[in-house]
């Protein structure tokens, strides 16, 4: 029984994907992927339209982007949103998952499902619901209000991968580690988090990536005053349309690939050493 | 303080669930001597594990107290017990290297570094895995990442090491092995050891002395001899190796290990001063050195006789035999109402 998991795993390592799927898989992700890379040439462009590929090559858009009080502003609330809406979940999110694994008490599935409902709602309805609420708590239009929004959005995806990393955790090692003479929150520091530690970080980079792109919540609760960058970029194109949202876009495309790279590259260091 | 108030000492120790009709532990009353090999042999349910998480602390007691070394320790956390603990599922930490696991308890102890590096190169000399050191408990096999378990446990020499099934998971062969090493390590460390099975021969082999847990109590403590020549009670005789449970006293009944019988043809006369019982054969298996004859004495109950090889071929399956032997190889134990196995 001790040696099954190491031979299934070799099993699945020998299994490489045959020619036909290969190419299948090429076909999809160009499709998938291709769309969103346009915009990276385009950002480059010299013209003061959209052109795909440019005429002439420039840094104009980004001279502009980076130049203008307004798209740093919100390109700043959006950093700090993240972050803070991140941490926010993170911890919750945890302490969530940490609960419905160990404890067995009437209505658990109720509270999981309540969690997660955040990632099943249509966004629009999430929106309009925060938007009332939040009216009368007179949070719209504050760094609160927007945190508190993104966290609530955040937390399925730390519950969902920290769960997932705790299905293959045998809490017998906590058992181990006070007998060795650890007091409980050494245990935690030294023990438990280090070995769900990829499923926390996973869940912070989803949960900071989902705050990082939201715009329906974002728009009900921007002012003038405070808005994140996805609102800045909507309204860009509503109101004004010029290739700095070219660049804008180009810079949250990659900045966000490497931001999800980040989980998968710890996950597979962590593996191989 | 005197030789008796070395090692573990329980009293009265209870432990009830609520909405659970019988405890799992039931005033269990035992001292396990300094240096001593203690195992817990009982079916599973019988408390014995129950009763090592008590002694581990990581089950709080309903009732009773525990001693070590004259120290009561049945209020303490459980990392402030001094105990090493050994879990069937190896608990390693999957994060750590091999030397990392077992520095760990070292760690806690806040021990200079020389000392650590000079502990865990000789522990894991002694368990035979200096060159995997580096290596991660997944990259072990099942027996060695055990062993890594052991050499965590013993590498800060706690006053006593609790082992909790540690052999169950491990297939035959390599379980022996490390039966083998555990007898080796006590002899070497001279530590008390605990041992929790449900496996007899496994018991019989490692134990300095064994004590038989049933339903929550304690059947019978003793060397494995007292064990099996002179078991106190009808669970003992049948838990612990096999057993002729012959009623020939009212309210008594009367054990005899298979190897201690001899049969006889009806014709044949038995010597004097030996016991005797009438029974038919019902099967004969021939095992190389042994053959085991199954035996149906007259009350309808089974048994069984051991008989080295060559004494058997005048028996066959249906022939009525005289089971005899002598009256020093029985044990009388009370008659009672459970079956056991």
């Amino acid at each position: 029984m001790a040696d099954k998991p190491s031979i299934t795993r070799a099993a699945l390592r020998q299994r490489t994907l045959g020619w036909g799927l290969r190419v299948w898989v090429a076909v999809v992700g160009f499709v998938l992927v291709a769309p969103t890379l346009v915009v990276i040439p385009m950002s480059f462009g010299a013209g003061s339209t959209f052109q795909f590929p440019p005429d002439d090559w420039s840094w104009r858009w980004y001279g502009e982007f980076f130049g203008s009080k307004q798209w740093l502003a919100a390109l700043a609330n959006s950093v700090q949103v993240g972050l803070l809406a991140a941490v926010l979940a993170t911890v919750v999110g945890v302490a969530a998952a940490f609960g419905l694994d160990r404890a067995r008490f009437r209505g658990r599935g109720v509270v999981r499902q309540l969690l997660m409902a955040p990632m099943i709602l249509p966004g629009i309805v999430v929106a309009v619901a925060v938007y009332g609420v939040f009216l009368r708590w007179q949070l719209n239009g504050t760094m609160l209000g927007f945190v508190l929004a993104h966290a609530v959005l955040g937390v399925p995806f730390v519950l969902t991968s920290v769960q997932t990393s705790l299905a293959g955790y045998d809490p017998v090692v906590e058992k181990a580690a006070a007998s060795l003479g650890a007091p409980k929150l050494t245990t935690l520091r030294k023990v438990v988090l280090p070995i769900i530690a990829p499923g926390v970080l996973s869940g912070f980079v989803f949960a900071f990536a989902t705050s990082f792109d939201e715009v329906v919540v974002a728009l009900f609760l921007q002012t003038p005053a405070i808005k994140t960058l996805p609102v800045k970029m909507y309204e860009s194109i509503v109101l004004e349309i010029d290739p700095t949202i070219a660049a804008a876009s180009s810079l949250i495309v990659v900045f966000t690939t490497i931001l999800l790279f980040v989980p998968t590259f710890l996950r597979r260091r962590s593996h191989h050493d | 303080m005197t030789d008796d108030h070395r090692g573990i000492t329980t009293a009265h120790v209870t432990k009830a669930y609520a909405g659970v009709g019988r405890p799992a532990v039931d005033d269990v009353s035992l001292h396990i001597a300094d240096g001593e090999f203690m195992t817990f042999l009982g079916p599973s349910g019988s408390g014995k594990t129950t009763m090592l998480s008590m002694i581990a602390g990581f089950t709080p007691l309903t009732a009773g107290s525990i001693t070590l070394d004259g120290q009561e320790i049945s209020r303490l956390k459980p990392h402030r017990r001094d105990l090493g603990v050994v879990f069937q599922q190896y608990a390693l930490f999957p994060h750590m290297s091999v030397a990392r696991n077992v520095a760990f308890g070292l760690t806690q102890r806040k021990r200079p570094k020389a000392e650590i590096d000079r502990r865990v190169t000789e522990v894991l000399e002694l368990v035979g895995l200096s060159a995997m050191r580096d290596r991660l408990p997944r990259q072990l096999s099942g027996g060695q990442q055990q062993r890594v378990a052991l050499a965590r446990a013993v590498v800060y020499q706690p006053r006593a090491l609790l082992m909790d099934e540690p052999l169950g998971a491990l297939d035959k062969k390599l379980r022996d092995q490390l039966q083998r090493e555990i007898a080796r390590m006590h002899r070497e460390l001279g530590m008390t050891f605990l041992f929790v099975t449900h496996d007899q021969q496994e018991a019989l082999t490692l134990s300095d002395r064994i004590a038989v847990f049933n339903e929550g109590r304690i059947e019978q403590v003793g060397t494995p001899e007292d064990l099996y020549e002179r078991p106190e009670t009808l669970f003992v005789a049948q838990f612990v190796g096999e057993s002729n449970a012959l009623s020939l006293t009212p309210g008594e009944v009367t054990i005899v290990r298979p190897e201690r019988l001899t049969l006889y043809t009806r014709a044949e006369p038995v010597p004097s001063g030996h016991q005797r019982v009438s029974a038919e054969v019902t099967d004969i298996v021939y095992v190389g050195d042994h053959s085991r004859i199954w035996l149906r004495y007259a009350d309808g109950a089974r048994g069984c006789a051991v008989l080295a090889a060559g004494a058997v071929h005048e028996h066959r399956p249906g022939d009525d035999v005289t089971v005899a032997w002598h009256p020093e190889h029985q044990a009388a134990v009370p008659a009672a109402e459970r079956a056991a196995v």
